[in-house]
């Protein structure tokens, strides 16, 4: 791509179907734009998607954003770049987005060369890794052992800006990515015209939120962002949202542990002498920001391992009664419950787990929570079990919600119904249940290496 | 004067960065409530060790100055969505630090501005 003097990034918004204002993307595009990009995953939502191969978004709201997208970059001529597909950015999530693409290029009669870059690596690929040594650990990083390994389900790697280079290099018009660095969806372009990579990175770390970074940011929406030689700015299109130092500078902060260093597969962004100032009056010019390469290139790997199938059951507790001995009468509960689940079932104790929480005392802060419940009047009670397959879990919790339900206190005589269920049935299952078990990064000799690139042409 | 955090601060909020990652934001205003805050020396990592049972070294702690912001980092005692996680999202853990009582010298005005 030819040496240009300044290089414009669109983001269409901080995550695919979230949505943008179609006028505000519209305005955007007679700025010219050089690429058009979107974020389109997230670790936030928890291991649930990366391990089920499903998308947390609302098909028709990605389909939505991504016409729009769509249109636009074919229209100007500048490639459209989606990164970390389908929330999770594996094989499904990408396969999942790739559908809605070929159906809106149907729809509307579009034709264009679409690439799909997929980021998921299989155990023997992985195996192979760790055996070279190339596998290295984070902090704070799970143990790779022998039964996390065996119950690993799907990992995929970071990918940064180069296969994006690639497949942009290759003639592709619209790029649907696996699970990329953030950044790198939006570093790809400016990079290839040979931009300096200090700013090319702060500038693609902000845009990666879209109008995130903005004072008041009224809905989300888009972001564009001018890349210079030693600086860039960054304004929202949107004429009722501005950009302030102050503004952009906390955005660094958001979700990032270190707001200095952000780790990059290639190096390392260092803001710590990025200096920020207000231009015109909704935008900020950012300069200072520098790039340091590191020696060898590292793709970090996410991982999710399944733990099981769990079961749910909701209720309140109203009675003052049970609720000035609720942590006693909890634990008759529990040995109860262990009791009938041992002579019932035959199942040992170390197969399930069973777990309440207290929302009115300490659902949101767990063992950490300073405070305990006072004249409360009411709490709310989910029991939860968690098993090897979803029949050992619907079994436990059928007898766990009817002992909770119908446990007595000394103070009543009679049968009595300790819990008000608002549902019937009263428990729910909410299918398997995973968790993150790689915090690690492979060090690779080429940036492609693990990414493989797909063309068709619609 | 005492006030309480959440009346000196523009944005108290905890998120994760990351899966294994928790961070603490708390934002304000202006730069002299800012440096005043810092000052009286109350926010600081071996407050946020011991509400949140992370041993000290542990915690990452930093003073921005350009965003007017302390930051506070530790790893998750619980990864994210794992079988005892409370909050998938991390967005629930800071009420604990809202109603800290700091000891702060103020000429007039309350919500981090002078």
């Amino acid at each position: 791509m030819k040496q240009v003097s300044e290089v414009r990034v669109l983001a269409a918004t901080g995550m695919l179907g979230s949505s943008f204002s179609e006028e505000t993307f519209q305005d955007a595009l007679r700025l010219n734009p050089h690429v058009i990009g979107c974020d389109a995953g997230s670790t936030d939502p928890g291991p649930y998607y990366l391990g089920a191969g499903i998308a947390m978004s609302s098909r028709e709201a990605v389909k939505r954003d991504l016409t729009i997208m769509i249109k636009g970059g074919l229209k100007q001529g500048i490639p459209v770049l989606v990164g970390s597909a389908g929330t999770a950015g594996g094989s499904p999530h990408l396969e999942w987005t790739l559908n809605i693409v070929r159906e809106i290029a149907a729809e509307h009669g579009l034709h264009f060369k679409l690439a799909q870059i997929d980021s998921e690596i299989d155990k023997e690929t992985l195996i192979r890794y760790m055996e070279q040594g190339q596998v290295k650990e984070l902090y704070p990083a799970p143990p790779i052992t022998e039964q996390s390994l065996e119950r690993l389900e799907r990992v995929v790697g970071l990918m940064g800006p180069e296969p994006y280079m690639k497949a942009i290099e290759e003639g592709a018009q619209v790029v649907i990515a696996g699970r990329s660095s953030d950044t790198s969806i939006f570093a790809a372009v400016p990079i290839m015209h040979g931009m300096n990579h200090g700013p090319t990175w702060h500038a693609a770390k902000i845009l990666e939120c879209g109008a995130g970074c903005v004072e008041h940011r009224l809905y989300p929406d888009s972001m564009m962002a001018y890349i210079r030689e030693d600086y860039f700015r960054v304004e929202p299109p949107n004429e009722n949202m501005r950009c302030t130092p102050v503004s952009v500078v906390s955005h660094t902060l958001y979700e990032n542990s270190n707001p200095y260093e952000l780790v990059e597969p290639g190096g390392v962004l260092d803001t710590t002498e990025s200096v920020y100032r207000q231009d015109g009056e909704r935008g900020v010019i950012v300069a200072g920001s520098r790039y340091r390469h590191a020696d060898t290139y590292t793709i970090r790997i996410e991982g999710v391992e399944k733990i099981g199938y769990r079961h749910i059951a909701v209720g309140g507790i109203r009675d003052p009664l049970v609720l000035k001995q609720l942590d006693s009468f909890l634990d008759g509960v529990k040995k109860r419950i262990r009791q009938k689940v041992k002579s019932s079932t035959g199942l040992p104790e170390n197969e399930y787990q069973l777990q309440f929480r207290v929302y009115g005392d300490s659902g949101s802060m767990g063992k950490l929570e300073p405070l305990k419940y006072k004249d409360a009047h009411e709490v709310g009670i989910v029991l939860e079990v968690l098993a090897a397959t979803e029949e050992n879990a619907q079994s436990i919790m059928s007898i766990a919600w009817h002992t909770a339900l119908h446990h007595p206190i000394p103070e009543w005589s009679g049968l009595v119904s300790q819990i008000a269920f608002p549902y019937s049935p009263p428990s729910i299952s909410t299918g398997a249940v995973y968790r993150f078990a790689l915090n690690h990064i492979i060090e690779v000799e080429d940036p492609l290496e693990l990414f493989s690139i797909q063309y068709e042409d619609l | 004067m005492d006030l309480k955090l959440f009346e000196a601060a523009k944005l108290v909020r905890s998120k994760n960065a990351g899966p294994f990652f928790l961070t603490i934001d708390i934002l304000f205003s202006s730069q002299d409530m800012f440096k005043k805050v810092i000052a009286c020396g109350v926010l600081n990592e071996a407050l946020i060790s011991e509400i949140y049972g992370i041993p000290q070294h542990e915690v990452q702690g930093y003073i921005c100055e350009e965003a007017m912001a302390l930051k506070y980092s530790f790893p998750r005692p619980v990864t994210a969505g794992d079988f005892t996680d409370t909050d998938v999202f991390g967005g629930q853990q800071h009420g604990p630090l809202v109603n800290i009582e700091i000891p702060v010298e103020l000429g007039a005005g309350l919500n981090g501005t002078l």
